[in-house]
Parts: C-alpha cells; sequence; structure tokens
C-alpha cells in the first residue's frame, strides 16, 4: 500500500477511529467524574490509554500498513524506556524512604531536659 | 586529481570524491524503508521526541513518588466553576476533545490530499490548524488562572509538593511548544498546497504534516493519562 501512491484507505475507517477515540476520552473523563480509586482507577486510565494511543498510531498514523521493517524500526526502540522507568521507580521509592526517615521525623534529642524515650 | 601517485585515496569509478560523496555512499541504493524519505526521518524525528517526553514523564513519576508532602489533587486544581457548577477537570477535558478533533479533520486532509482534491485538504488542514490554535489559546487561559488565581510557580504552590509546578510547565508548555510549532507548519503547507506546489512531486507532504500532528495528540494522551488523570 505504501509507496508512490500513498496511503489511502475508505474514508469509514476514519470516522469509525475518530468516533471511538470520542467515546474512550468520555470514559477515560467519566473516571475521574466519578472519582473511582484505587485499582479501578489506574487500570481503567491505563487501559484507555493504550486503546487510543494504538488506534491513533496504527490507523491515523498509518502503522497498521505500513511495511515490517518500519514497524518495527520505530516501535521496538521505545520499549528500550521500559528499563528507565523501572530504575526510576526503583529510585524514587528509594528516596521516599530516604526522605521519611531523615526529614519527616522530629529530632531525636531536642532538649536534654526534655529527651524523648 | 592529477593522479601522479597513489598516496591518497582511491576513488573507484563512478563515485563522487569528497564532502558530496560521503552523501552519495551513505545514500546510494541503500534505501531500508519503502516510503518516501520525508516520512521515515519525520517517523525517526518522531521516535527522537518520543524518547523526549518519556524522559519528561519519567521525571515527573520519579519525583511524584519520591516526594514527602502531598502532592495536589490535579482534578481539584484544574476544576472550573460554570454557572455555578463546579466541575472537576472539565477545561482539560474540553482540550481533549478540540485536540482529538483536529486529528480527525487531519485524517481527512491526507485522504482528501491523496485524491487530489486541494481545495478540501487545504480547508482541513486549515481547520486542523485552527483547532490547535484553540487548544493553545485554552491553554494559555490555564496558564494564567493557575498563575495568578492559584499561586502556582515552577518552585512553590500553595497545595501541596512543589514539584507538582515545575513538573506542570515543563511538561505542557513543551507540548505547547509542539501545537504551536504544528500549527505554524499545517498553515505553510495548507497553503502551498492551495498554490499547487505539490501537483508534481505528489500529496505525501500531507501525510507527513499528519503524523506530526498525530503525534501531538499521542503525546497529549499521555499526558492527560499521567499527569490530569493520576
Amino acid at each position: 500500500m505504501s509507496g508512490t501512491e500513498g496511503q489511502q484507505h475508505p474514508l469509514a475507517i476514519y470516522f469509525w477511529i475518530w468516533g471511538l477515540l470520542f467515546v474512550l476520552s468520555g470514559f477515560s473523563y467519566a473516571v475521574d467524574y466519578f472519582q473511582l480509586h484505587g485499582l479501578l482507577r489506574w487500570g481503567l486510565i491505563l487501559l484507555f490509554m493504550f486503546l487510543k494511543a494504538g488506534f491513533i498510531v496504527a490507523i491515523f498514523m498509518h502503522m497498521n500498513w505500513e511495511r515490517l521493517a518500519l514497524k518495527l524500526a520505530i516501535l521496538v526502540p521505545p520499549l528500550a524506556l521500559l528499563i528507565l522507568i523501572g530504575l526510576m521507580a526503583v529510585e524514587g521509592d528509594y528516596t521516599f524512604l530516604t526522605r521519611s526517615e531523615t526529614f519527616t521525623k522530629p529530632p531525636p534529642v531536642a532538649h536534654p531536659t526534655h529527651a524523648r524515650e | 586529481m592529477s593522479g601522479e601517485v597513489a598516496t591518497s585515496v582511491v576513488e573507484p569509478a563512478g563515485v563522487t570524491p569528497g564532502l558530496p560523496g560521503v552523501v552519495g555512499d551513505f545514500g546510494s541504493d541503500k534505501q531500508a524503508f519503502v516510503v518516501p524519505w520525508g516520512k521515515a526521518m519525520m517517523w525517526i524525528f518522531l521516535l527522537s521526541d518520543t524518547f523526549i517526553f518519556s524522559c519528561f514523564l519519567t521525571g515527573y513519576m520519579h519525583v511524584r513518588m519520591s516526594t514527602t508532602v502531598p502532592w495536589p489533587n490535579p482534578s481539584e486544581v484544574f476544576a472550573l466553576t460554570i454557572f455555578g457548577n463546579h466541575i472537576p477537570l472539565v477545561l482539560i477535558a474540553i482540550m481533549t476533545f478540540v485536540l482529538i478533533t483536529s486529528s480527525g479533520t487531519m485524517a481527512m486532509a491526507v485522504n482528501f490530499g491523496y485524491r487530489r482534491n486541494r481545495g478540501k485538504t487545504t480547508a482541513l488542514m486549515l481547520m486542523t490548524a485552527g483547532f490547535g490554535a484553540v487548544f493553545v489559546g485554552m491553554q494559555a487561559f490555564e496558564w494564567t488562572k493557575l498563575i495568578l488565581d492559584e499561586g502556582v510557580r515552577p518552585w512553590a504552590n500553595p497545595m501541596g509538593a512543589a514539584q507538582f509546578g515545575s513538573c506542570f510547565f515543563m511538561i505542557t508548555g513543551f507540548h505547547g511548544l509542539h501545537v504551536s510549532a504544528g500549527v505554524i507548519y499545517l498553515v505553510i503547507v495548507a497553503l502551498k498546497v492551495w498554490r499547487g506546489d505539490y501537483e508534481k512531486k505528489g500529496y505525501e507532504i500531507v501525510e507527513i504534516t499528519g503524523l506530526y500532528w498525530h503525534f501531538v495528540d499521542l503525546v497529549w494522551v499521555f499526558i492527560f493519562a499521567f499527569f490530569y488523570l493520576w
């Protein structure tokens, strides 16, 4: 499909995806509007986010109809980001613990006469 | 190159020496992607931009995880009171819908470009740019409200963790910059389409512009999820 004649697809598919993106965005907003909490909230936010991102890349950006070489060249490198995110999550957790331990507790001995136990 | 002694580089027949030769060597008959070169380069640029935005969002995740001060509730910070109704996050929701609408008009423009319908392509691209300008305008309103009314600064804010402001201004600012650049890019290409500059070359340029525009929408999907909803 790609190449000289370019990416030409029936208009209907764009209208479908367009509508779907509206609905999914509405769902995302509803998650906040109805103040869902906990695992349900994070799960739904991520689900709608990945669905929207997937449709935009696959249909609007035509990745679905590109050759495998281009798909791999563009979609595989960002996986390296998972390592960065993992490392930074561990590091953030550690920093939080260190700060809680060092900065948020009252000083151990304020005055000799009022020494805490 | 009068060719006395063979101390210089031996040039095989049929290739250009020097700097133009470098371009020739890297480019000649070694095409990896069977798409117009402009499109491949746009994809590679967008890949690098993915890394930039991901680094911003990862940095945001890190400071949000590591702060011991409570994070301001975005649902409340970005709420607006419209006609006496207090609606959480409403401006951001409208901005999201504006951007999705612009993505749709852009997809249409690409389609009409390949059908060589110059009038409709130009009109749809200008509409897309218009929606983009509306988005930036709403963002300017949001920033103004946050800075003047709520007192949010990159180094402090009255609601909680100081890092909230720095993350917000950096991430949405960088995204807004992309939208603004996209509006200018769209207007330029739209006017060139109207003038008939691409009648001979073909209308891949509309698709390439579209790639950039859809990417801006794509980044917003992630910002919306991680910054505003999380």
